[in-house]
Parts: structure tokens; C-alpha cells; sequence
């Protein structure tokens, strides 16, 4: 074993990236529960890729099969209805870990320097993803499928002078049609996926580069021991390794739960609807988005149509996101950590926490109230929390951060 | 011919929002995929009842039988009227094209209709057909207002008449439909025959996702397997940071 190592070794640095990612990459002590979320993203990441390439075995990417052949999946392949559901599930699992990941970091201010294009990889991953999960969701071609995608590529019909030519780029016809559903198999199964890979890989190797923040926010590497490793870190491998693995089992346990159990999740996870062959000839009753978009999809709603066009509520739900990307140098706090942050902060993020769950809801319902009034002052809130953020950060109050990180053993 | 989508649609569009205001009252089916008793009586019901107009185009004749433990000499017997092979799926005998221009619109495929309805919805709508001479099949329904749909049961339930009271909204007043009462009896009883439509809602179900059960069988295993291995990478993780201080 060990000639076997030499040998790749003198060949290529195995034992090296082993060692500089995962082996000998120091790590704070005091990493919590709300550090399980990346790991977790990469094995649903892989557990994608893994069940959709068994998926694209059976699957068939034309408007006459794609439903059949679906349902060609669940019920005669063997093990097709595992398969498929590890794969609706997980599209669900991947946001929602993904959505506690970014809370961690706003948590502890992961996204402060130096850490700041860590978190913009990290934005772009989430950007793919949603274009990634909104591709595949024509893919089973149900009723919902095709009219969310109707809804969601008109959208840019709203852009001035090149919105009519734009949609019509983007469908490669008039309509959704048998054209629209092949390329958005092309961007879903190979194009975004790559893609994704490659910024996953850009964004551990920034992590690793600059060190991973901890609970308290401060930096491990202004302790060093002789050893040149900083005192209060310890190596990924055996300690992280075993501690994600118990985290890894315990998602597993919740995550089967709903595959076997509730794969529909009440409707949340596969909408009823989608039971139906598409039919451009008549709409669901209510058509929303699956639950990761609807946040964004209630401050779509939210803004009404003035000057003739309703591109403002596009623009708005735009710049929700694009907001993102900016944190890093809108919070203005000296300290990093919720631990050592003010009244004022805490205040205002468990406030947008909350604003982001309503927004949730009001965008799985019908624009009626009180859902349209909440969401117009959600949608307030959510902006006013990013844009006032220099501001209250500054003014906020902070008790002093330690030296050393605050650890028990137990 | 785009223009002509386009308007279809926006007509079809229409209805489709009037009958999301109106969601009628729904009854609570309880069917149980695990009764082969049921589904069963279930299968026989959908062969004798739905088969003549509607398919079930993605289920398979000896997936049922196995499922149901049906024997395939009995399979081919007792439920297989329209013939075909036991790998078949099930499809019904009447044409679609004829089909639309006799009803208006082709009987949907009920392969998938009780996870895209829901199994409340089957039951209620089989149980409300009542009696309604504007129609061009006498009847109307409750949960799907000007329906398509003979009330193909007729002769099992009767022919239902509704009690209209008349309810004044904003000024105006309109005939309101509050119950329905037994007009024209059946051969079934009230009774006999909520059993009779549950146990063909049940059917409904398991065609919806045959592996249903099997699924849930399974997955106590696979959850319980994944607490004993939670539980041992837990001891594994105390055992390797019982050294950090």
C-alpha cells in the first residue's frame, strides 16, 4: 500500500491534496451544529448527480414521452421509484440545506473579509442551482412543470426593446414547446452541472485557502502553537470526518423519512398537478413555483405594474438576489459573530428570518389578502434589512470578542 | 393557429378559475391501500364501471394481479374483458376521437388521477351526482360543476335531487345548493354504496403509485437501520473528541 501511495505520489500529488484539503486542513474546535450544512450539500450534491444519471437511463426528452416515461420509471424500472424520488427529494434537500448554510454564515459573518469571494463563489453556486432546479423541473413535463416554466420565461418578456426577442431565444419557439423541453434537458443534465462542480471545487478551495470562521467569529490563525498550526484548530481528518459523518447519518434519517414516507410532502415537494400531462390548453388552477422559489416569487408579485410594463417586480426580485452578493461590504459591524453583536442586529435578523418564511408562504398562495399585503411589506422588510444594513450595523452596540474561541469539551 | 391557442386557452383559462373559488365541500374517503379485501372489490369495480370509457394506460395488468394477489388464469378471467396479454396495460376499448365527440372532451386516463385529485375529491365526486335536466346527461356534480361525466352509477346509488334555497349576495338573489337528498332510489343502500365507491377510490390509490406500500414497508427498515448507524457514528464521533480540551 504504502509503494503503491509512493508511487502515485512521485507522479502526482495525491497525498498532498489529500492533505492540503481535507487531511491536515486545520479547523476551529468549536465548529457547531450549524456547521453540518456544507458537507451536507456536497453528498446531496453527488447524490444528484448520482440518481440523475441513473434517471437519464430511462427518462425521455420529448414533449410525446418525457411523462410517460416518467411514470415508465415508477413503476417498471426496477428500482425507478427510489430512484426518482432520491432525486425530487433531493432537489428540495439541496435548498434547504443550502438556505441554512448561507443563515450559518450570516450567523457568524462567514462572509466577512477575508472571506468574501468565498461567499460570492458561494452566491454563483446558489445562482446555478436555481437556474439547475428550475431547468429540471420541466423535465417530468407535467402540468405544473410547463406552466411554471410558461410563467417563470415570460418574465423576461417584460425587459424592454429585447424582452419579446429574449423569450423567444430562450424557448426556441413560440410557445413551450418539444424545443424548449430538449434544451432545458441539455442546460439541466450536463451544461449547469458542470458548471456546478467546478465552483464547488472553487469554493472549498477558497475555504481552505483562508481557513473556515467559527461561532465566535474570530480568527484561529492569530494563535499559532510551535507547530506553526493555530492552537484552538484541529486537523478535518480523523475529527470533522467522524463528527459530518454523525451529521450525514442523522440528515439521512430525516431525508429517508420523506422518501419513504411523504415523497410528495403534501403537495410541497411534488405538487399535485404535476400528476397531469402537461396541456398547454388549460392552466392549473393556481400555479406557484415549488417552495425554494417562493420567496422570490412573492416579491415578484408584490410590486404592481406602473408606466405601462411590469418589469419592476421583475427588477425587484432581481435585485433580491443581487442584494446578496453585496453582504459582505454592507455589513459594517466591528465584531463578526451574533454572539458579540448588538440588540439591533439580532433584532433584525430574526425579523428577516421570519420575513423570508412569511414571503415563503404568501408566494405558495393565491395573490389574495391578506397574502398581498404581507408580502408587499415583506418584500420592504427584505430590502430595507440589506439597504439599512450599513447603517445599523454601525450604530449597532457589541460586547467584546475574545482571544481564544469558547469551547467545552464534552 | 398561434393566435387560435391563445384564445382557446385564455377561454379554458376561465373556468379553471371559477372552479378553484368553488372548491365544494369534501368527504374524507378513508380508503386503505393495505386492505386487499378493498382493492380487490376495487378492481372489480373500476373493470365493470370505468373500463368502458377510461384507461389506466400506465398500469399493467399482472402488476395488479401480483399486487393484489389475483392468480393470472383468474386475472385473464374475471377482469381482463377487453383481452390483450397480462403484460398489457390498461387500456380501455372506447376510441378517443369518438370518445370526444360524444362527451365533449376524451374520459381522462386514471393512472395518476388520485395523486393529481386526491383520493376526497374521488370520493365526494362520485357521490354527488344529482339530478339536472339542463344537462345533456341529466345529471350534474357537486365537486365538478358541469361535469362531462354521465353518472355512470346510476342504477347502484339512484339518481340524487338537490335542496335548493335561495340566498340573496350583494342584492342579487341566486338558487344555492345546500344538500343533496335520495331521489330515485338505487340497489345499493347509502350505506353499501359509500363502500362500494370506496373501495374504487382505494383501487384509484394504489394504481396512483403501486409501490406504495411496498415503499412504506420498506422505509421502516431503512429508518430504523439509519438510527442504529446514526447511533454508532454518535459513539464513534465521542470516542475520537473525548482527546479535544
Amino acid at each position: 500500500m504504502k509503494a503503491l501511495m509512493d508511487w502515485i505520489d512521485d507522479r502526482f500529488p495525491l497525498t498532498q491534496m489529500w492533505n492540503e484539503q481535507w487531511g491536515k486542513y486545520y479547523a476551529p474546535k468549536n465548529l457547531n451544529n450549524w456547521y453540518y450544512f456544507g458537507s451536507l450539500s456536497l453528498v446531496v450534491l453527488v447524490l444528484q448527480i448520482i440518481t440523475g444519471i441513473f434517471l437519464t437511463m430511462n427518462y425521455k426528452p420529448a414533449a410525446a414521452d418525457a411523462f410517460a416515461s416518467v411514470e415508465y420509471i415508477m413503476r417498471d424500472v426496477e428500482w425507478g421509484w427510489l430512484i426518482r424520488y432520491l432525486h425530487s427529494t433531493g432537489a428540495s434537500a439541496f435548498f434547504l440545506v443550502v438556505y441554512l448554510h448561507m443563515f450559518r454564515a450570516m450567523l457568524y459573518g462567514s462572509y466577512r473579509k477575508p472571506r468574501e469571494l468565498l461567499w460570492i463563489f458561494g452566491m454563483v453556486i446558489y445562482l446555478v442551482l436555481m437556474g439547475e432546479a428550475f431547468f429540471g423541473y420541466l423535465l417530468p413535463w407535467g402540468n405544473m412543470s410547463y406552466w411554471g416554466a410558461q410563467v417563470i420565461v415570460s418574465l423576461f418578456g417584460t425587459l424592454p426593446v429585447i424582452g419579446a426577442g429574449l423569450v423567444e431565444w430562450i424557448r426556441g419557439d413560440f410557445y413551450i414547446s418539444d424545443i424548449t423541453l430538449n434544451r432545458f434537458f441539455a442546460l439541466h443534465v450536463i451544461a449547469l452541472p458542470l458548471v456546478l462542480v467546478f465552483l464547488v471545487m472553487a469554493h472549498l478551495l477558497a475555504l481552505h485557502e483562508v481557513g473556515s470562521n467559527n461561532p465566535d467569529g474570530i480568527e484561529v490563525k492569530k494563535n499559532k502553537g510551535p507547530d506553526g498550526h493555530p492552537l484552538d484548530s484541529i486537523p478535518s481528518h480523523p475529527y470533522y470526518s467522524v463528527k459530518d459523518l454523525m451529521g450525514l447519518a442523522f440528515f439521512l434519517v430525516l431525508f429517508c423519512g420523506v422518501v419513504f414516507f411523504a415523497p410528495e410532502l403534501g403537495g410541497l415537494f411534488l405538487e399535485p398537478p404535476n400528476f397531469e400531462p402537461a396541456n398547454p390548453m388549460q392552466t392549473p388552477a393556481h400555479i406557484a413555483p415549488v417552495w425554494y422559489f417562493t420567496p422570490f416569487y412573492a416579491m415578484l408579485r408584490a410590486v404592481p405594474a406602473f408606466f405601462g410594463t411590469q418589469v419592476w417586480g421583475v427588477l425587484v426580485m432581481g435585485g433580491a438576489i443581487v442584494l446578496l452578493f453585496f453582504l459582505p461590504w454592507l455589513d459594517r459591524a466591528p465584531v463578526k459573530s451574533i454572539r458579540y453583536r448588538g440588540p439591533v442586529y439580532k433584532v433584525a435578523l430574526a425579523l428577516f428570518v421570519v420575513v423570508f418564511v412569511v414571503l415563503g408562504y404568501c408566494g405558495l398562495k393565491p395573490a389574495v389578502q391578506p397574502f398581498k399585503t404581507l408580502s408587499v411589506v415583506g418584500t420592504i422588510y427584505y430590502f430595507a434589512f440589506f439597504l439599512l444594513m450599513p447603517w445599523y450595523t454601525r450604530i449597532d452596540s457589541h460586547k467584546p470578542e475574545p482571544q481564544r474561541v469558547t469551547y467545552h469539551a464534552h | 393557429m398561434l393566435i387560435k391557442k391563445i384564445v382557446f386557452a385564455a377561454a379554458m383559462l376561465a373556468p379553471a378559475m371559477a372552479l378553484g373559488e368553488a372548491a365544494a365541500h369534501l368527504d374524507h374517503a378513508g380508503t386503505d391501500i393495505h386492505n386487499d379485501a378493498s382493492l380487490q372489490r376495487g378492481a372489480r369495480n373500476f373493470v365493470n364501471y370505468c373500463l368502458g370509457c377510461h384507461s389506466a394506460q400506465y398500469v399493467r395488468w399482472n402488476r395488479v394481479a401480483a399486487d393484489l394477489g389475483i392468480g393470472e388464469a383468474e386475472l385473464e378471467r374475471n377482469l381482463m374483458f377487453t383481452g390483450g396479454k397480462s403484460y398489457d396495460t390498461i387500456k380501455s376499448a372506447m376510441p378517443r376521437a369518438q370518445a370526444t365527440e360524444w362527451f365533449g372532451v376524451a374520459p381522462p386516463d386514471l393512472s395518476l388521477i388520485a395523486r393529481s385529485r386526491g383520493t376526497d375529491y374521488i370520493y365526494t365526486f362520485l357521490r354527488t351526482f344529482y339530478a339536472d335536466p339542463s344537462r345533456p346527461a341529466g345529471v350534474n356534480n357537486l365537486v365538478l360543476p358541469n361535469t362531462a361525466m354521465p353518472h355512470v352509477l346510476a342504477d347502484l346509488q339512484g339518481v340524487q335531487t338537490p335542496r335548493v334555497e335561495l340566498v340573496t349576495r350583494e342584492g342579487a338573489t341566486e338558487e344555492h345548493i345546500v344538500g343533496l337528498t335520495g331521489g330515485s332510489p338505487g340497489t345499493l343502500s347509502g350505506e353499501e354504496y359509500d363502500e362500494f365507491v370506496r373501495d374504487t377510490v382505494n383501487f384509484l390509490d394504489y394504481i396512483g403509485e403501486p409501490v406504495k406500500a411496498k415503499r412504506q414497508s420498506m422505509g421502516v427498515w431503512v429508518v430504523l437501520f439509519l438510527l442504529v448507524f446514526w447511533l454508532f457514528t454518535y459513539l464513534l464521533k465521542k470516542e475520537y473528541w473525548k482527546d479535544i480540551h
